[in-house]
């Protein structure tokens, strides 16, 4: 009966593969999964907890954990932008933080809720073709690029929660209409990519002119072989434009956490010195936003950006989705 | 107990369980129209009948009017060289055209994606849904063309036709259920395919779906999925359309001889330069990309533990996958070899219609109703092992019947006269002289598993990382040297698939 045996520990296989150790805290991971792993272990080596990802996008895990609801496994939500964590903490999901917490980063980083904190920020640049465009014939606003004089010239990547913030800030600043006509635009105007980075690669082979995406892909690659981005530079939109709106990376600790205390020691850790100096020293080339943390000297400074002021907390996902999916981009 | 004493046919228990599987594998069906009641029309109305479903619907229509034809065209031709003429190692250039089938059709996509960084839309579309499917065509009718009785031919030819027109008026009309079995499976697998098409940047219903669901989890995903729905059934309906109902078996005794080789003659050139295009494009463009990628990144990028994690992850889930899967299958594959009626019909196509549908959408429905109504399921390996099973039933059920049906039904009697109760008998007798076609069912939907993108994605449960996904989020950034060794590791798991299908095709007509 050896096919019985195999059979029979078939099943058991199957009834043990959903138990997974219970020990350290469970976070689910919408950032680049190399730097939170750089986090993690970080954190492992200094405390012992052991730290579990499971990696997603942005909103695909703010939905799983609303839907999840108080029986959600996750301690810990990290993301690339701010819309998704203001999806979840508008559910009522995020415990609010102690201040020795909030206090890591500097206010105008957090939302003013206090139920989450930023861990790190990236900038919105146009990234160009220097063969294709001189600084002269640079859109002056990303509200330009819905000229018809950019038809067929630009590029996004509309799938993605980082494009998707970009917009939710434009909603915020520039209003529904605004934002409705600007998106019907880009549908008509731009090609669409899927991920910045293969964007930028479309920028650097000269498929497009330009192509609107975070800094850091383009440092990244620099830092690496600089084959994605022989031909490219970055143009800062400035002057408080939606275009110079800096996205703020979130962490929050969940309400129904089953390792609160572990939970709350992680995110202290990722947005003070130890978790901020490897966004310094690191290769994901993101802002640092602690207090008093230096970023990649490499980078040009935050604070010259002249990002425009937008609370993240107000920021509407659903709303982006609902203006996106009219416009025809989803 | 007797079941006949209360008026049910002995074999009730397992027309509950059969029945019970096909309950599971309308889930996906189910869902779809509910969503679709519950909307409300307007809200339908809205989210359906808008530009973007067009415009995808238009890409759609596209890509399966250019690639199934030319890969009908193309193997067709390729078939006829290698099986029909004297061309020289003949065996082996049909294994070199069979070969592709172990690279999944997002590798090919990957590979072409970084050697002609310029390929992409519609054009990139169609050539790689071609080079990946080739061989869906070519595996049946190739074995069909061996398969003729070329009395037929010899009749025709005695009768003054030229060997071009023996070719269209009788060899031809011979194909005909080949090549309609054949585009059927190319048109499905280019509906469901995800990995091929963000790639190529070309927008597919499964695409936008994706697309959707990671925006927001909103009924637009899901009433998408319903439009991708009923396509899968317009082209099931074509291919039963197009099948016919023409026999095509020589009716009295006595065996076909082996058909004639055609000298290629001039034709020589043109048809070698035919057969290594075709390689040289599916297999010469990946594979050359591939090794040149490997060579870049060393040995450094095989010291990974995560790559070895996830062959381990992907190997684990294949095998209870594949186990559950055939299990599931047992049930079914007996009643449609011993029971007769309009019922085990019924639960036997209710059975088969969910390895149609794309994996996309039976995720969908899965993710969507474990949310609603099966919380503690949700994101779970329990729920992953389901889609999975409902993704390859099919598979498990057509290997596990063929083999069943060649256990004589008279050992079962016998043992349940020796005083065995009926499900020991079976197991003892049938099950036992069915273990090669058990093992082969089994090895058929691991293999699938092992290179499940789409599904896979969006049930993963927590830390689970699978080949493909994993893959798939390192090609995502676009480093291609870290994803060569994943992809290395998918086409050596997946090459003793071609083999196994490359026998099936065979046998499944030796019938």
């Amino acid at each position: 009966m050896r096919l019985r045996v195999f059979l029979l520990s078939l099943l058991l296989a199957a009834a043990a593969a959903p138990s997974y150790a219970d020990d350290g805290i469970v976070v689910y991971n919408a950032q680049h999964e190399a730097l939170t792993q750089a986090w993690a272990d970080g954190f492992t080596k200094a405390t012992g907890v052991k730290v579990t990802l499971r990696n997603g996008e942005d909103m695909d895990l703010a939905n799983q954990i609303i839907q999840e609801g108080d029986k959600s496994p996750a301690d810990v939500f990290l993301t690339e932008n701010s819309p998704a964590m203001a999806l979840v903490d508008g559910a009522g999901q995020f415990e609010t933080l102690p201040k020795d917490i909030l206090d890591e980063v500097p206010a105008n980083f957090r939302p003013s809720s206090g139920n989450w904190t930023g861990i790190a920020a990236r900038s919105t640049v146009f990234a160009y073709n220097t063969d294709k465009l001189t600084a002269d014939k640079l859109p002056k606003s990303i509200m330009d690029l819905a000229d018809p004089s950019w038809k067929g010239r630009w590029a996004a990547s509309p799938s993605g929660a980082d494009f998707q913030a970009i917009i939710s800030a434009m909603l915020a600043l520039k209003g529904e209409d605004a934002t409705l006509a600007w998106l019907k635009a880009e549908k008509e105007n731009s090609t669409a990519f899927r991920g910045n980075t293969a964007a930028m690669k479309g920028v650097n082979a000269g498929q497009v002119d330009g192509a609107v995406i975070y800094h850091y892909y383009y440092f990244g690659d620099q830092a690496k072989t600089g084959e994605n981005s022989k031909h490219v530079a970055l143009h800062f939109f400035k002057g408080q434009d939606p275009g110079a709106f800096v996205s703020i990376s979130g962490g929050g600790v969940l309400k129904s956490a089953p390792h609160k205390a572990d939970a709350e020691a992680f995110l202290k850790w990722i947005a003070g010195p130890d978790g901020q100096a490897i966004l310094r020293d690191g290769t994901s080339f993101e802002y640092a936003v602690g207090k008093e943390a230096a970023s990649n000297p490499k980078l040009p400074p935050l604070d010259t950006l002249e990002a425009p002021a937008v609370d993240p907390s107000g920021l509407n996902s659903k709303r982006v989705t609902e203006l996106m999916t009219e416009a025809g981009l989803l | 107990m007797s079941w006949r004493a209360l008026g049910l046919p002995q074999h009730f228990p397992t027309l509950v369980a059969a029945a019970l599987v096909a309950l599971l594998s309308l889930i996906p069906l189910g869902f779809i129209i509910g969503v679709a009641a519950t909307a409300g029309w307007d809200h339908v109305a809205a989210l359906v009948f808008r530009p973007r479903v067009a415009e995808l619907l238009i890409n759609t229509i596209w890509l399966e009017g250019l690639t199934v034809p030319i890969s009908v065209a193309l193997a067709v031709a390729l078939a006829w060289v290698t099986e029909r003429t004297a061309l020289r190692a003949s065996r082996w250039w049909s294994a070199l055209l069979v070969a592709p089938l172990a690279i999944p059709a997002f590798v090919q996509s990957y590979a072409w994606n970084g050697a002609f960084p310029d390929l992409s839309g519609l054009p990139g579309a169609v050539l790689i849904g071609t080079i990946s499917y080739l061989p869906f065509v070519y595996l049946p009718v190739a074995a069909q063309m061996r398969r003729l009785d070329p009395a037929l031919e010899d009749n025709a030819a005695s009768l003054g036709k030229n060997p071009g027109q023996v070719f269209w008026m009788v060899v031809l009309p011979q194909l005909r259920l080949p090549i309609a079995a054949g585009a059927l499976l190319v048109g499905l697998h280019l509906l469901g395919e995800y990995g091929l098409f963000v790639l190529m940047r070309f927008d597919t219903f499964a695409t936008a779906i994706v697309d959707q669901f990671q925006s927001a989890q909103g009924a637009a995903a899901n009433l998408m999925g319903g439009v991708l729905a009923i396509c899968c059934f317009v082209l099931i309906g074509i291919e039963a359309w197009t099948r016919g109902d023409r026999r095509y078996a020589r009716l009295g005794a006595g065996a076909a001889h082996e058909p004639a080789r055609y000298r290629l003659g001039a034709w020589a050139v043109p048809s070698m330069a035919l057969l290594a295009a075709t390689i040289g494009l599916s297999l010469g463009v990946t594979l050359s990309t591939l090794v040149g990628w490997l060579w870049i990144g060393g040995l450094a990028v095989w010291n990974d533990g995560q790559l070895w994690a996830s062959l381990v992850q992907t190997i684990v889930f294949s095998l209870i996958g594949a186990g559950v899967t055939t299990l599931l299958a047992v049930p079914m594959a007996w009643l449609s070899v011993r029971a007769k009626g309009a019922m085990p019909r019924w639960l036997e196509a209710a059975h088969l219609y969910a390895g149609a549908l794309p994996g996309i959408i039976i995720a969908l429905a899965l993710v969507s109703i474990t949310v609603r109504v099966a919380l503690p399921l949700y994101q779970t390996a329990a729920t992953l092992i389901l889609g999975y099973a409902l993704m390859f039933l099919p598979r498990a059920l057509v290997g596990l019947r063929s083999s069943m049906a060649q256990a004589p039904v008279e050992l079962e009697r016998a043992a349940m006269s020796l005083g065995k109760p009926p499900l020991v008998a079976v197991w003892r007798t049938t099950m036992r002289l069915a273990a090669p076609g058990i093992a082969a069912s089994l090895a058929l939907c691991a293999l699938g598993i092992g290179n499940e993108l789409t599904g896979t994605l969006l049930l993963a449960p927590n830390g689970v990382r699978t080949l493909a996904t994993k893959f798939w989020a390192v090609s995502s950034e676009l480093d291609y040297v870290a994803a060569a060794p994943y992809a290395v590791l998918m086409i050596l798991i997946s090459l003793p698939l071609t083999v196994l299908l490359r026998r099936q095709a065979e046998r499944a007509l030796s019938r």
